[in-house]
């Protein structure tokens, strides 16, 4: 009888710790090395000059990234505040049983499938001042045309975003909701709450543990986006829609100067740590907190 | 909240028409435009009276097709050819990943050891790296560092296999996108897996153990078949990344290993769009991930809830 011995888990997590190690820890460090040089593409890292943290004061001085950076925020902000407020107020509005819910869950999830590339290409026309459906709609009604992607790029990339990743929080939410505990429901019920109560008294407070998990993964997501807007605006015009991810891949292929963009993906990359710390923390006090409530409640038996 | 069935206010099914509309309207406006002409496109007359052609699915698979096309005089646009490169990278990557991840996630359930929170915790921190961050360092890796010398027995031979002058590098090859592809969605499939593997009744292992099983045998033969939802969902995740992912295959691919996405891009920024052959390669990049979503919804679903769900 071959038994597990001691080597065992080892074996079994070996081939992925190793790959993990070779093309994600090791690039990272790589890249965090890199950001303390002077380097550029036809450099090897040997060669390129150490200049300690010249990369970051530079890019903090850099009003390009500063814009940059800010562009990234708003456009994180504003795509999951009114992700999770559509989201979760569809979800409210369809948890009801109705014949052909999972043909329209189906449905709400294909926009998430598609290829980032695809769906900026799909906007790009419908954005399209002459031939683009909207202004071609709007045209049509006898109103103006509107600039979409000049004027108003932000607003029309973050549509185009609220448009594929919404159903993600619709979908979250919905399984949040119709996983709550019926007894609570019951009572507001018998009680004599009206709807409206039940959403902001019952409904929302014990979904929040979940809508607060799946906010904190969009807003990961968020900083993660470029090929829509690749595809969309490349950026443009100006530096209205350059989110840190494309100034990242233009300052390495564009500009050149792999140093910088290395220390721009750091600067990233503490951002998108904090996130997944404070993610972290969050789920670590919650469990903590429903060890104690669940302590509580055995206590008063 | 009625409990009837079907009896619902009508503005509610106004509304759900409404949602659907908005959800499905811009790919079905892919669909119907990948069938027009340029001139249909542009001159915008008619909407859905048009005559379909399957003139752009030609001249986007002209390289492949059996037979001489009228239309075109030369085939620029190599789409059958990336269209392969996608395939062999998205499939063998999501292989790798589905096998290399569920053993993965099978030790951190299934034993104590040391340095497993380690691994746990570094698997769950490393799931929030952008591609963009990773596209500085595997450009100079791939290029410079991972690579075989070209005096060197096994980089002497790949080089007289294949060509070529300088040191044989992981860059420019199909084996290179693959690594870190496979490299990228291992946390998640790691972390996705781990839900489903918890679930697994420990007694159902136990006696196959009994029965004389090594571990090996147990995880492959007693606990694979059991996850399987879990597997086609991380499975449909891990493809979706590797089919549908731009940048680093755009920063390690050359002429010969290009993928859609890439040849979607570069004709994209090009001053004059030909938006009917553009439309037609979108939709034959959408179509794969179409098809797995109408297929295996609920398993996406599932996916999705116990990956946000189980932080």
């Amino acid at each position: 009888m071959k038994t597990a011995n001691r080597l065992t888990p080892y074996m079994f997590m070996a081939p992925a710790a190793l790959i993990m190690a070779i093309a994600l820890l090791y690039p990272l460090g790589y890249m965090v090395w890199g950001s303390f040089r002077d380097w550029n593409p036809s450099q090897t890292i040997g060669e390129a000059e150490f200049v300690g943290l010249k990369n970051y004061i530079t890019l903090w001085g850099d009003p390009n990234f500063r814009e940059s950076l800010g562009v990234t925020l708003r456009f994180a902000f504003f795509v999951v505040t009114f992700e999770m407020v559509i989201g979760v107020g569809l979800a409210l509005l369809l948890d009801r049983n109705i014949r052909g819910m999972s043909v329209l869950r189906t449905l709400f999830i294909l926009p998430m499938m598609i290829a980032p590339v695809v769906v900026g290409l799909m906007w790009r026309y419908m954005y399209h001042p002459t031939v683009g459906t909207f202004n071609r709609t709007l045209d049509g009604l006898g109103l103006g045309k509107i600039d979409w992607l000049g004027q108003h790029a932000l607003t029309s990339v973050i549509i185009a975003d609220i448009w594929q990743w919404t159903p993600f929080i619709f979908i979250l939410a919905l399984a949040a909701l119709q996983s709550l505990p019926r007894s609570a429901l019951e009572a507001a019920r018998i009680d004599g709450a009206t709807a409206w109560q039940q959403v902001w008294h019952i409904k929302l407070p014990l979904m929040m543990p979940v809508l607060i998990v799946t906010g904190l993964l969009r807003l990961i997501d968020a900083f993660k986006v470029l090929e829509v807007i690749l595809v969309m605006t490349e950026g443009g015009p100006g530096l209205s829609t350059e989110i840190l991810a494309l100034r990242i891949s233009r300052t390495a292929t564009e500009f050149r100067e792999l140093g910088v963009a290395a220390a721009m993906s750091n600067y990233l990359l503490i951002l998108l740590l904090g996130l997944t710390l404070a993610m972290f923390a969050f789920t670590r006090w919650q469990e903590a907190r429903a060890r104690r409530v669940r302590a509580a409640a055995e206590e008063d038996l | 909240m009625s409990q009837s069935h079907q009896k619902q206010n009508p503005a509610f099914y106004a509304v759900i028409a409404c949602l659907v509309f908005m959800a499905v309207g811009p790919v079905a406006l892919m669909f119907i435009n990948s069938f027009k002409l340029d001139v249909d496109i542009i001159s915008g007359t008619g909407g859905l009276l048009f005559l379909p052609t399957i003139q752009n699915y030609e001249t986007a698979l002209c390289d492949v097709l059996w037979y001489e096309l009228d239309h075109l005089d030369f085939c620029s646009l190599k789409f059958g050819g990336a269209f392969i490169n996608s395939l062999i990278i998205a499939l063998i990557s999501t292989a790798l990943t589905l096998v290399i991840g569920c053993m993965g996630a099978y030790a951190l359930v299934r034993f104590r050891f040391m340095g497993r929170d380690t691994v746990s915790l570094t698997t769950l921190m490393v799931r929030m790296v952008p591609p963009a961050v990773l596209l500085v360092p595997v450009f100079g890796l791939w290029n410079n560092e991972f690579c075989l010398d070209k005096d060197g027995l096994l980089g002497g031979l790949i080089r007289d296999a294949f060509g070529g002058r300088g040191d044989v590098c992981l860059a420019g090859t199909h084996s290179g996108i693959i690594l870190i592809y496979v490299a990228m969605n291992l946390p998640f499939v790691i972390w996705i897996l781990q839900s489903f593997i918890v679930q697994v009744p420990r007694s159902l292992e136990e006696a196959a153990r009994v029965d004389g099983a090594g571990p090996f045998q147990v995880f492959f033969l007693v606990v694979l078949p059991l996850i399987k939802p879990g597997l086609a969902a991380a499975a449909i995740f891990t493809f979706r990344i590797a089919w549908n992912e731009y940048l680093l295959a755009s920063a390690l691919s050359d002429r010969n290993t290009k993928t859609v996405p890439i040849l979607i891009v570069n004709n994209m920024s090009e001053f004059n769009v030909e938006w009917g052959v553009i439309m037609a390669t979108g939709m034959l990049l959408a179509i794969p991930p179409i098809i797995f979503t109408l297929l295996a919804s609920r398993q996406i679903i599932t996916g999705m809830t116990a990956g946000a769900v189980k932080g």
